[in-house]
């Protein structure tokens, strides 16, 4: 498949049925993004599984630190390379040895590795690229738009409440596609974190 | 994989009704509530400093961001086709705001000299009290623009449609030499709207809305809008520390690395917005969102009526001139075809032959347009710019952005149009 551009059905998908994801590459340090998105998305509800060789043994926002993939005692339904492009190659290689696979290999916003994705696509795994996890899940919840964020996505059908907590909005919000522009994409594909 | 019945982009008018707003979650309420609040309770101690911290999306305090106003960003974001918005108070707000985030004492931004007469005072003035000294360029001579660029430069800033004159600009060059010179080209579309140009298509990577105008439309709100086109690369180089380096005011957060493509959006709301205040009320983002909804059908009306006047007008025998670029003949017609082919907005300038004293005699006659200092009302709107806006400008500087003694400027209403020709043939006589 392309991923140049995603459906918003495939990422929503995603986001609604893997439980456990393991963040390669999760920082400790409080103000760096794959801080920000891990904290956030235990926040909503996933079990978050940090991996950092530098910090195996600790605890990040009260969950065991693992060095490696091969480390974590139990199933992982996605793996969320926070580790620039060319080091995704060894992180699926790593994610094979998995037993059960997991069924979505997700690299950040500015991480693509193609040969990664087709040797993880060929394998049944399903692939994004170059995006974030906490931010399709702000901008399909459409939580991302109290920061004026344009979430290319329009809908009449009231979403349902989220069961627990304030200031949430939930993911399973029948949406079409909203107003998804040339300089959006454009934009999109030049982003660099 | 695509579900073509799901992903196929709305058009215009079906984004100038939906984007941004939804069913309230909690009450059904079909129209964007309005929600006014000064703040929003925390889950606890920790969602709190999730949302202090920026680590988690969520409202903390009205100046900062409200759930009414953020539909008018989303909206507006999504008409311009940018990655996000940020409102303010005005549209002056909106570019102190975005200027905040590009430049520090001693830097320079290079401004076309075709500009909104207030736009001209604030940056010859106020914002050369913060330190930001603005160098002019002729936007009829893209080489001055080229010729103003120095190491200091910032920003290129420019309206698409002038006010008051009806210049149309020639975007597409001029995102050309703002890349060449690394900066981001800065495009106020007040006039002509998101409906008529979406100049992030030809290249402007901030654009910035006085909401007050036809996007509000009926001259009830004064409002502003930083729509961030997210294609500028912020950490190229270290000329925006408060896009690419540490911030202080967010215990170390580098906003570009964090936010990347909507970035700027979030560095206006996070340092600015919220450091320097000038947040806009929920009522007149509800008032403006309403307004909205018709924009395609009012803009279109505008136009119509717009071109039947500048042509009534140019065959008037005391009418010295007209620069409305729909008019074939028009200096600016060829750029109006290419920029603005659905019509050229409704805002236009006139010379009297009578000079100053024939345009006090005008705007004092006429009973149907109101003699008042707005633009893009459903009323038609009639100033004298040199006894008014303009004013405060030297001679030489009224002349240069447009508005000499002779001018008039029109700010043509949706009302019938054979009724706006029988009030100016009126005054005139």
């Amino acid at each position: 498949m392309s991923h140049d551009s995603y459906a918003d059905q495939y990422i929503r998908g995603i986001l609604n049925s893997v439980k456990t994801i393991a963040v390669v590459g999760v920082s400790p340090n409080t103000i760096r993004p794959s801080y920000f998105a891990f904290k956030y998305l235990l926040e909503r509800g996933y079990r978050m599984i940090p991996v950092n060789p530098g910090h195996a043994g600790r605890e990040l926002l009260g969950q065991t630190v693992y060095a490696k993939l091969a480390d974590i005692p139990e199933p992982i339904d996605m793996v969320d390379v926070f580790r620039s492009s060319e080091h995704a190659l060894g992180i699926v290689q790593e994610a094979f040895a998995l037993k059960p696979l997991p069924k979505v290999i997700w690299m950040q916003l500015g991480v693509r590795n193609d040969e990664a994705a087709r040797l993880a696509e060929a394998n049944g795994i399903k692939v994004v690229m170059n995006r974030c996890p906490k931010i399709e899940y702000g901008r399909l919840s459409s939580e991302i738009a109290w920061m004026g964020v344009n979430t290319r996505t329009i809908s009449a059908k009231k979403a349902p409440l989220p069961t627990r907590g304030i200031q949430r909005l939930s993911l399973d919000r029948p949406t079409l596609s909203g107003g998804a522009t040339g300089a959006a994409t454009r934009a999109q594909s030049k982003t660099g974190s | 994989m695509i579900d073509r019945t799901t992903e196929r982009t709305p058009g215009f008018a079906t984004l100038a009704i939906h984007a941004g707003a939804q069913p309230d979650p909690t009450t059904g309420a079909r129209a964007t509530p309005i929600y006014q609040t000064t703040s929003y309770v925390f889950e606890d101690v920790d969602h709190a400093a999730s949302l202090f911290g920026l680590q988690t999306f969520g409202n903390i305090y009205t100046r900062v961001g409200n759930p009414t106003t953020a539909v008018l960003e989303e909206r507006v974001a999504a008409l311009e086709g940018g990655t996000a918005g940020l409102a303010t108070a005005s549209g002056h707000a909106a570019q102190v705001v975005a200027f905040h985030c590009l430049m520090q004492p001693g830097d320079e931004f290079v401004a076309s000299r075709k500009l909104y007469g207030g736009s001209i005072n604030q940056f010859n003035h106020a914002f050369k009290n913060f330190g930001w000294n603005v160098n002019w360029a002729d936007p009829d001579d893209m080489s001055s623009f080229e010729k103003a660029i120095t190491p200091k430069t910032k920003a290129i800033f420019t309206e698409s449609i002038a006010n008051p004159g009806g210049v149309v600009c020639d975007i597409e060059a001029m995102s050309l030499l703002a890349k060449k010179a690394h900066v981001p080209l800065i495009v106020d579309n007040t006039l002509a709207t998101p409906y008529l140009w979406t100049p992030i298509e030809q290249g402007a990577d901030i654009v910035i809305h006085s909401l007050t105008k036809f996007l509000g439309g009926h001259g009830n709100s004064i409002g502003g809008m930083v729509v961030d086109a997210g294609t500028f690369d912020w950490s190229r180089d270290d000329r925006y520390p408060m896009l690419s380096k540490p911030r202080p005011e967010y215990h170390g957060i580098v906003m570009h690395e964090t936010f990347g493509n909507f970035a700027f959006a979030v560095a206006c709301r996070a340092l600015a917005l919220r450091d320097i205040g000038p947040a806009l009320s929920p009522f007149n983002s509800f008032l403006i969102l309403t307004g909205i909804e018709t924009l395609p059908l009012r803009i279109r009306r505008h136009c119509d009526n717009a071109l039947a006047v500048a042509q009534w007008l140019s065959g008037h025998k005391k009418i010295a001139w007209v620069s409305y670029p729909g008019l074939p003949g028009d200096r600016y017609h060829k750029l109006a075809r290419k920029y603005v082919p659905k019509g050229a907005g409704s805002v236009f300038t006139f010379g009297l032959k009578g000079g100053y004293d024939a345009g006090i005699k005008l705007v004092s006659n006429v009973k149907l347009f109101s003699h008042l200092a707005n633009i893009g009302d459903t009323r038609s709107l009639i100033i004298h710019p040199a006894s008014t806006t303009h004013r405060q400008l030297t001679d030489e500087q009224k002349v240069a952005s447009g508005a000499g003694p002779d001018v008039v400027r029109l700010s043509i209403g949706i009302e019938d149009k054979d009724d706006i020709i029988a009030d100016l043939e009126q005054a005139l006589a």
